[in-house]
Parts: structure tokens; C-alpha cells; sequence
């Protein structure tokens, strides 16, 4: 018999999982190109582990040595754009994040992926000096994730107000937000005290209140618009059509024989 | 607006109209609303094809206006997000009396499909709305009839402004929420 599993919160999470289920991964290959061989070549010791993912160089890196790595990408390989850079939250599973950049090479039409691994708590070196895109991804960067960027021009929050509270990328963090993010334009615009008249959010799109009298109706328990809920019964009357008088009893007795 | 009509011949061909101050201030009011330019997403595209040539807002006596100074409509066109919310309530602050509010689709009703820790969970937390306007995105019709509602709202309205009550969806009873 199948093993019985709690189904009073169905929606809220999954209650059956594949067991046998395989995520299926990108295939990778060895580095063949002449191109990404000069790269590898270039960056010698630096690079710990190289593969290709989709024609696509790469490239794991010592967080310490990014800096290192970009001068050398850039001025020598020649990969002049820094297209994405930014983080992914590890904590729970390895207990660090995996840091990304994304660069291009114009002349060549290929692409280098460096990746690293950085500690929680520990900062990256900035590479503004090399790549001026990296300014907001680095500035997301640390308003998404907390991670703090060594040498920035200007390291604020980018998308999120200054006074936020949490980086929402984060794993832990709740979709719907935390205590302060739920409360967060009722405390600014009208301060806390204002909480209990304004009342927490319904995040929940199918809710009913029935004591609500201004927003719903209650079906046989009616009372005038933004009264008081009563639970007193009203009694429920149907039309008489052309075709069909509601109020007549329609089921047939089949008692009643001629 | 004239709710006797005066026989002109018996009252010596004076061309007089009698109405009620109420009627005659929300007559003024409702048929020169003046929207502020002020879009937040998507509903911003509808709502400035309904201010141009096709759709025709001037013709309803409803003029866009980039002041919150000058205007007296405030069209919360889109999602509005936490970040935001400190300006949209400002801008309405900043209107002059008399002023009313069109929360203008689903983003602006009630957060949408936006239930995330960005997002504004309706614009009614942070500013008293007169219409809500459904729709993703609604079209510049359903606006247009918006503004019609909101006309048709005005004429009903006292003239003056403290005797209209503001939008107040707090329990009557003041418990918390019960759910069924």
C-alpha cells in the first residue's frame, strides 16, 4: 500500500517527488578550440579547472586572483566586454556563493564563463577598473546577495530602497518578505502606529472575510452595505418568470396516481 | 443642470436656470477632470493611448497634467513598488483639494500576479481610491468609462469636501479579519 502522506496543504508544497527523477546536466567536453587553448595557456596556474560548456569556455578561479584573471582575459585574450556578473546563493548546499562573470570576445565571436567560490562574509575585488559595466552588476550584486566589493567607486544599494532591510536573492529570504518588508511603505509614509488601522496585507488572493460587509456578500445572511455583520437568517426569494415560477416546489410526487 | 425649467414667457423672457450650489459646483468638477501624468507600468501605455488622438480624453473635458499641482485625478496606472510608494503618496499629497483616486488594473488593485516583497499589495493601503478599474491591462475604453464612473460619483458628492466621506474599507467592527 502506498505510504499515506498529510494532504492538508497540497498547494502550499509538492506531496509526491520522483524518486528516480535525474536532473539532467550540460554536457562538458574537453578544451579543443586553438583559441580557448591560448586562453588556458595565458592564464597558466591561475586556472584550476576548465572545461567547455556549449562552446563556451569555463574557467574556475581562487576568488582571491579575480582581479588577476580579468587583466590578463582582457588585455591578452582580448575579451573587452563584461556582459553579466553576478552571484549564486550556495549557503545551504556548500555553504558559500558561486560568483560569475560573463565576458566577450568581439574579435573571436566567443565567450569565457570565470567562476568562483567565495565564503559568506568574505569580499570580492572590484574590476570597474577594467570593465565599467561591472559597476551596477556589482552594486546588484550586493543588494541582492550582502556580498561586499572591495575597491567599488560607489557600493550602494541599487534596486532596493537604502533603508531595506534583508537581500532578497538570498535563499532564506521570503518571497513575501520579511516582518520590516511587509510593513515597509505603511512604517515610511505613516509610521508604525498606523499598523493596526491599516492592517497587514492579504496575500492571499482568495480570501473571503465575511464580516466585511463593504467588500462581500453573504448569500441568505444579507445586510445593507458597511453595516454590521449579522448572522441572522434572511429568507432568499426567486422570481416568478414567464416560463418558470421559482418558488413552486419542483419535484414531482410520484404518489399522487389519477 | 437646470432642474426647473423656467417658462421664459411668463417670467418676462429673463433666461434664468434654477439648481442647487451642489449641482452647479459638481457640474464645474466632474466636467473638467484633470488627471495627472503619472505612469507606473504597463497601464501607462493604455492610459496615455486613451489621451491620444484615437481614444480622445479632451473631448470628456479630461486633460492630462504634469503637476500634481494643477490636477485633480490621480490614475495609478501599474504595479506600484515598495521603493515607490513614499512618492506616489507624496504626488497625492501634493494635489490640491478637491482630489480623487482611479486605481487603474489588477497591479494597482491589488498587487496582481506581483504577491512578492516588492510590490505594493493594492494602492488602497497607502491612498484612499474612489474607482477600481480591473483588468491586465485594461482597455482604453474600460478608462474612458472609469472616468465616466468617477464623473457620474461627482455629481452625487456634497460640494463641499468635508462632507464626503473617503474611502474607509477598515471593519465596521474593528475585529480582526475572519476567514471562511
Amino acid at each position: 500500500m502506498r505510504k499515506y502522506v498529510p494532504k492538508n496543504n497540497v498547494q502550499g508544497k509538492a506531496y509526491y517527488t520522483d524518486r528516480f527523477w535525474v536532473s539532467p546536466r550540460v554536457p562538458r567536453t574537453e578544451v579543443k578550440d586553438a583559441h580557448f587553448s591560448n586562453v588556458i595557456d595565458a592564464l597558466g596556474d591561475l586556472a584550476k579547472e576548465h572545461y567547455v560548456e556549449i562552446g563556451q569556455l569555463v574557467v574556475h578561479i581562487d576568488a582571491a586572483t579575480n582581479f588577476e584573471v580579468m587583466t590578463i582575459l582582457k588585455e591578452v585574450c582580448g575579451y573587452k566586454q563584461c556582459s553579466e556578473q553576478s552571484a549564486v546563493d550556495y549557503l545551504a548546499k556548500d555553504g558559500n556563493f558561486e560568483l560569475f562573470w560573463q565576458l566577450l570576445n568581439y574579435d573571436e565571436a566567443k565567450r569565457v564563463r570565470v567562476v568562483t567560490r567565495l565564503e559568506q562574509g568574505m569580499a570580492i575585488e572590484s574590476i570597474v577598473p577594467l570593465f565599467k559595466s561591472a559597476n551596477f552588476a556589482e552594486r546588484e550584486m550586493f543588494d541582492m546577495f550582502g556580498i561586499k566589493v572591495n575597491n567599488h567607486p560607489f557600493l550602494k544599494r541599487i534596486l532596493m530602497p537604502d533603508d531595506w532591510e534583508g537581500h532578497p536573492l538570498l535563499k532564506t529570504y521570503p518571497l513575501f518578505g520579511d516582518e520590516k518588508a511587509s510593513w515597509y511603505e505603511v512604517d515610511k509614509i505613516f509610521g508604525k502606529e498606523y499598523r493596526d488601522i491599516i492592517g497587514p496585507e492579504n496575500r492571499d488572493p482568495g480570501k473571503v472575510d465575511i464580516e466585511d460587509t463593504k467588500r462581500f456578500a453573504r448569500i441568505g445572511y444579507e445586510v445593507p452595505f458597511g453595516t454590521e455583520y449579522s448572522e441572522e437568517e434572511q429568507e432568499i426569494e426567486y422570481s416568478e418568470t414567464a416560463l418558470v415560477n421559482y418558488n413552486k416546489k419542483a419535484s414531482k410526487t410520484l404518489d399522487e396516481r389519477k | 443642470m437646470a432642474q426647473h425649467q423656467v417658462n421664459y414667457a411668463s417670467s418676462a423672457g429673463l433666461p434664468i436656470a434654477l439648481t442647487s450650489v451642489d449641482k452647479l459646483v459638481n457640474w464645474g468638477r466632474s466636467n473638467s477632470l484633470w488627471p495627472l501624468t503619472y505612469g507606473l507600468a504597463c497601464c501607462a501605455i493604455e492610459m496615455m493611448a486613451s489621451g491620444a488622438s484615437r481614444y480622445d480624453f479632451d473631448r470628456m473635458g479630461t486633460i492630462f497634467r504634469a503637476s500634481p499641482r494643477q490636477a485633480d485625478v490621480m490614475i495609478l496606472a501599474g504595479t506600484l513598488s515598495k521603493k515607490h510608494a513614499e512618492f506616489a503618496r507624496r504626488l497625492y499629497d501634493q494635489m490640491t483639494e478637491p482630489k480623487w483616486v482611479i486605481s487603474m488594473g489588477s497591479c494597482a488593485n491589488t498587487g496582481g500576479m506581483f504577491n512578492t516583497y516588492a510590490t505594493v499589495q493594492g494602492v488602497d493601503r497607502i491612498i484612499p481610491v474612489d474607482i477600481y478599474l480591473p483588468g491586465c491591462a485594461p482597455r482604453p475604453e474600460t478608462l474612458q468609462y472609469a472616468m465616466m464612473m468617477l464623473q457620474k460619483k461627482i455629481r452625487k458628492e456634497s460640494a463641499d469636501m468635508k462632507k464626503n466621506t473617503k474611502q474607509d474599507l477598515t471593519n465596521q467592527t474593528g475585529k480582526r479579519a475572519r476567514l471562511i
